[in-house]
């Protein structure tokens, strides 16, 4: 049976609120720590940044075990009891994007110059200032980060299938709808909800775009 | 233009780089108000000295002070820090417009921005054309004169010049010259200006520092340090000879 329209909506509309959800966590934590990377020296960085270039390249349904492992009736977190819900799609997704928004911001903060830093200070900027003037200095590839990372999160689908279940008007998406729908023979159908798919990562891109161009 | 209470003063500092030293101050002091030029050649640790002075060199033996405050190694308080800018020799602009880098050091402040003195700066300057013009596009002199701009709106106390002058034609030379003598002059500004001309420290100074390989070898009004020179190097470099 395909999807009603209103079953398409519900479904497009959850898989914005998860993604969505997922790369603004995943911002609010990372642009920060990519910041801090971007700025410090300190032992063991080599390690740490090695470690989020790996990060980068996990894949999703490793995350997808693990996290299922994790909030599973014997894993650590069952006490939760997320798995099969929203909330474990958003925790999957939210790990895949992490990498991306502070191993890019590291890299944006890294590339402003050093004496912009010292002159920056030299016109009296406290720490706080400073941070922030940088950042604001590096916020094109602050917003490239974040633009990735959703990009990475809209279109992932083997982790939140792990995780979510795909349960009809519970935990399924586009993504995991599309793989349904080809899985049944449904092939307009999947086609369809691929677009819709691409609509939403258009759209949002377009959005975290104009941002990077309203800050400049 | 010159007072007598010490600005700055320097005892017995030392930095090394790369177990070189790249400087070696055994005594220097800053007169509160005056116009001092640090004269050397590339490599005789002006820009060094500058950046000790700013407080944004910390990794350095000895003891240097600002009026009481010590910073041998630690951190100036930023409210001592607001009172000093340094105008580095390869200046770096925020990615906005010219204006807005002229206003940032206010901002930093938390103060209200003036707009008619920030817009006396940028007509002194010559800066009012390109105002609201993104930096990126432009030219090297342009981009010296917004930096000197953005340090001369804060109205520090002291303003330290790092070759300000290297990417300028010799019109917009004279006017930077006549935009620093203006302003430390009409507030007491004490200016520690680095260069390796000759002609420009002769015509902006009170007095001159000159430093060759990280050592202070003179200080003298520019009288005396270009007509009768105490050490044989400072002739030698006041005569244009080789000093290496």
């Amino acid at each position: 049976m395909t999807p009603s329209t209103s079953d398409v909506w519900s479904i497009a509309w959850l898989s914005v609120q998860v993604s969505t959800s997922a790369v603004l966590l995943a911002a609010l934590a990372g642009i920060p720590l990519g910041t801090f990377l971007g700025l410090s020296q300190f032992r063991g960085k080599q390690l740490v940044v090695s470690l989020i270039y790996t990060g980068m390249a996990l894949p999703p349904v490793v995350v997808g075990l693990l996290v299922y492992l994790g909030l599973s009736r014997s894993g650590p977190l069952a006490g939760l009891g997320w798995l099969f819900s929203a909330r474990a799609m958003i925790l999957a997704q939210f790990i895949l994007a992490m990498p991306f928004v502070v191993g890019i911001t590291m890299t944006a903060i890294s590339a402003v110059p050093q004496s912009l830093r010292l002159q920056i200070r030299s016109l009296g900027a406290s720490p706080w200032q400073l941070h922030s003037a940088i950042l604001k200095e590096a916020r094109a590839g602050v917003v490239l980060a974040v633009a990735i990372a959703f990009g990475r999160s809209i279109s992932e689908v083997g982790a939140v299938l792990m995780v979510g279940g795909n349960i009809a008007g519970h935990t399924r998406v586009l993504t995991t709808a599309v793989v349904l729908e080809t899985s049944q023979g449904h092939f307009e159908t999947a086609l369809a909800l691929g677009g819709i798919l691409l609509l939403i990562a258009l759209v949002v891109n377009g959005l975290i775009l104009s941002l990077k161009g309203q800050q400049q | 233009m010159t007072a007598t209470l010490p600005c700055f003063r320097m005892e017995n500092v030392q930095r090394v780089f790369s177990d070189t030293f790249a400087l070696r101050i055994k005594h220097l002091a800053v007169k509160t108000g005056e116009t001092l030029t640090l004269l050397g050649p590339t490599g005789a640790g002006k820009s060094t000295l500058l950046q000790i002075l700013a407080g944004l060199e910390h990794d350095f033996t000895g003891t240097t002070y600002y009026h009481n405050t010590s910073f041998s190694r630690e951190l100036l308080p930023l409210g001592v820090r607001r009172n000093i800018t340094l105008v580095f020799q390869h200046p770096q602009l925020l990615n906005t417009t010219v204006k807005k880098n002229v206003e940032f050091g206010l901002r930093l402040r938390g103060q209200q921005i003036d707009a008619e003195q920030v817009q006396t700066i940028l007509n002194r300057l010559k800066l009012e054309h390109l105002q609201n013009q993104r930096v990126h596009s432009l030219s090297g002199g342009q981009v010296q004169l917004t930096a000197l701009a953005r340090a001369l709106a804060v109205q520090p106390s002291v303003l330290l010049l790092d070759e300000p002058t290297s990417h300028l034609d010799p019109a917009h030379v004279s006017l930077v010259e006549e935009a620093i003598q203006y302003e430390s002059t009409s507030r007491s500004m004490t200016v520690v200006w680095a260069t390796h001309n000759l002609f420009q420290s002769q015509r902006v100074s009170d007095r001159v520092a000159f430093l060759l390989d990280g050592q202070l070898l003179e200080v003298a009004s520019p009288e005396s340090l270009f007509n009768t020179p105490q050490d044989p190097r400072t002739a030698a470099f006041v005569r244009g000879e080789m000093v290496y």
